[in-house]
């Protein structure tokens, strides 16, 4: 018995292989079990319970106040004007700072992915902001970095006559923005420094006798094997910054107004400033279907650009 | 992008450097040190504000506090104590519990559920595998109000098991995906051989596949107290003072803002140190752990 022949193919029956009999697969599955059924319980019950309290009036504040209203919350939530500013502070925060990552994270990668001296210390050194608590991180550039009098970078820019900027209240949203962008960026790096490592070398060698130039083979060998790296860069920031909360609460508290809330701040608000389970719930329901969209959105821009690239040249 | 519009693009060793052929190999050697400088300025570029949280910890407020940043100062131990006696101690303590015994579930469960996804594979391992991964696309927000009311009305709001529970079904698809990819490493021939020795299953798992995975499974415990550790969302939602950990504590800081600095960067820096050795240690592993072990 190898361990290729027990792999079973794809589709339902491994085609030529002696079927599995019951006892044998019962003696597979179990091991598994136990991971399966947790995670089910954890995770999918939640949910399905998410869905249900959306479909409910329920404020926690009033005991008794609990009864269906089936899609009442969500038409609510759509007319919602706070909802809407929110819903589009995420995606310009959640793929903003992505695409921003993303592209800092390729230049570092390049950087990177040659032969200096302390190439081990320098990425150590970057990828640290990546590791720091979030909470802390935010703090820290609440604080030490963006302080209007005090901070870091008005110290810095003062040359440039930029000193006493109020950072988080003039520009909330970007200032957030930053903070997510320094913590992600190295982790692009890593991801984009994978992929750069696991391109053959002889093609690059190949390329380089005849004569090609740096650009044209980083354009035509590099960049389209590293596409796929970039994809999923965008597809997991994507999936890990839309749950971003620790930032934006320690930061800005989604202030001024709602200038910088995102959704996940927004429902926490909600839920636990203003106790209405049903609202909430809605939202949460809404903030998984964008969340799909705005992984099919990245997706599809990337393949476009990419294409069209690949066209001219 | 920096790299192609410094130089042109003619002058440039390619990106994979190293043995560049013989007749530009001289004026590539200098684009190759400037290229050098500037990683290692971006590098420093990036980890200053971490040096500068560091460094202000070890402030007095005073010195905290001026126009002009200081970098020459009389260094003190005044604020970690500080932190301490305002009682950082529990916090940490449960931050350690909730990470800890969360890895240790973690491993105990993914570990059969990675085998029996991979060496003695179960029928539709890939639905079970795309099962796992697609948990994780599904955003926190979207559970944490039944998750509170759950947990409010069965009388665990404030416990660290809670947490525990929570962050192990947080960790455990990453380490699913993880483990099977270090499963997958093992060579077949071994087992083979193994089962044509007649070796019963639990000697063969423990003299040879278990030598071959334990980096793995050490690659996958930190990736997993990385997540626990820093985790937040849940924390402030279903802790408070009983089983609050590290980043609640921190977030009593927000309301002191702008008053003690220093005090705030020595809690700040404690409650990253962990995380940043344990990453420092596996950032080889820490992209295979956050994509699901898709890149290695």
């Amino acid at each position: 018995m190898t361990t290729t022949l027990e792999r079973p193919a794809p589709d339902k029956q491994a085609g030529g292989a002696p079927m599995i009999d019951r006892a044998e697969g019962w003696r597979r599955r179990a091991p598994l079990l136990p991971a399966l059924i947790f995670t089910i319980i954890v995770t999918q019950i939640p949910f399905l319970l998410t869905i249900f309290y959306s479909l409910q009036s329920w404020n926690l504040v009033r005991p008794g106040s609990q009864s269906f209203v089936w899609f009442q919350n969500y038409a609510d939530v759509f007319t919602d004007s706070q909802f809407r500013q929110v819903a589009l502070n995420t995606v310009v925060m959640t793929l903003g700072s992505v695409l921003i990552a993303v592209a800092l994270g390729l230049v570092l990668a390049l950087l990177l992915n040659r032969q200096f001296f302390g190439r081990g210390v320098v990425r150590t050194l970057l990828i640290t902001p990546f590791l720091i608590t979030p909470v802390a991180a935010a703090l820290l550039w609440r604080t030490v970095l963006l302080d209007p009098t005090l901070g870091l970078v008005n110290f810095v820019l003062s040359p440039f006559g930029a000193s006493g900027t109020e950072w988080i209240s003039e520009f909330p949203l970007a200032s957030v923005m930053a903070a997510l962008v320094w913590q992600w960026t190295p982790f692009m790096m890593l991801l984009l420094l994978a992929g750069l490592q696991s391109q053959p070398t002889d093609q690059l060698e190949a390329a380089r006798v005849d004569g090609a130039n740096s650009w044209s083979i980083f354009r035509e060998l590099t960049l389209p094997h590293l596409r796929r790296f970039i994809e999923l860069g965008v597809v997991l920031g994507t999936i890990y910054l839309v749950n971003t909360f620790d930032t934006v609460y320690m930061m800005t508290q989604g202030g001024p107004g709602v200038a910088s809330a995102n959704l996940p701040f927004y429902i926490y608000q909600r839920a636990f400033l203003g106790f209405d389970i049903g609202q909430s719930a809605a939202m949460g329901v809404v903030v998984v279907i964008l969340t799909l969209i705005a992984a099919t959105f990245a997706l599809r821009l990337l393949f476009r650009t990419f294409s069209g690239e690949e066209e001219a040249a | 992008m920096a790299v192609t519009t410094s130089t042109p693009p003619d002058e440039r060793t390619p990106d994979t450097a190293e043995g560049a052929p013989e007749p530009r190999r001289r004026r590539g050697n200098a684009v190759d040190v400037w290229l050098g400088v500037i990683a290692w300025v971006v590098g420093i570029a990036f980890f200053f504000p971490v040096f500068w949280m560091v460094l202000t910890s070890f402030k007095t407020e005073a010195d905290a506090y001026t126009p002009t940043p200081k970098i020459i100062f009389e260094p003190t131990l005044e604020q970690y104590e500080g932190v301490f006696s305002s009682g950082i101690g529990p916090y940490l303590a449960n931050s350690v519990g909730a990470t800890v015994i969360s890895t240790l579930l973690v491993l105990l469960l993914a570990i059969p559920a990675a085998f029996a996804l991979s060496l003695r594979p179960v029928q539709k391992t890939s639905d079970v595998l795309f099962f796992f991964i697609s948990t994780k696309m599904l955003p926190v927000v979207a559970a944490i109000v039944p998750i509170y009311v759950v947990v409010n009305e069965i009388g665990a709001l404030d416990n660290i098991w809670t947490l525990i529970v929570l962050y192990t079904g947080m960790n455990l698809p990453i380490a699913v995906w993880m483990m099977r990819s270090f499963f997958l490493e093992v060579p077949g021939e071994l087992l083979e051989q193994a089962s044509i020795d007649g070796a019963p299953l639990w000697r063969t798992l423990r003299e040879i596949v278990l030598p071959i995975i334990s980096p793995g499974i050490f690659a996958t415990a930190l990736i997993c107290v990385i997540f626990a550790w820093n985790e937040f969302f849940f924390a402030v939602n279903l802790t408070a003072a009983n089983a609050g950990t590290v980043p609640v504590f921190l977030v009593g800081f927000i309301t002191s803002e702008g008053l003690y600095w220093a005090q705030l960067s020595a809690a700040a820096t404690l409650a990253a140190l962990p995380v940043v050795i344990a990453g420092w240690v596996a950032q080889n592993k820490l992209v295979q752990g956050l994509s699901f072990g898709a890149v290695k």
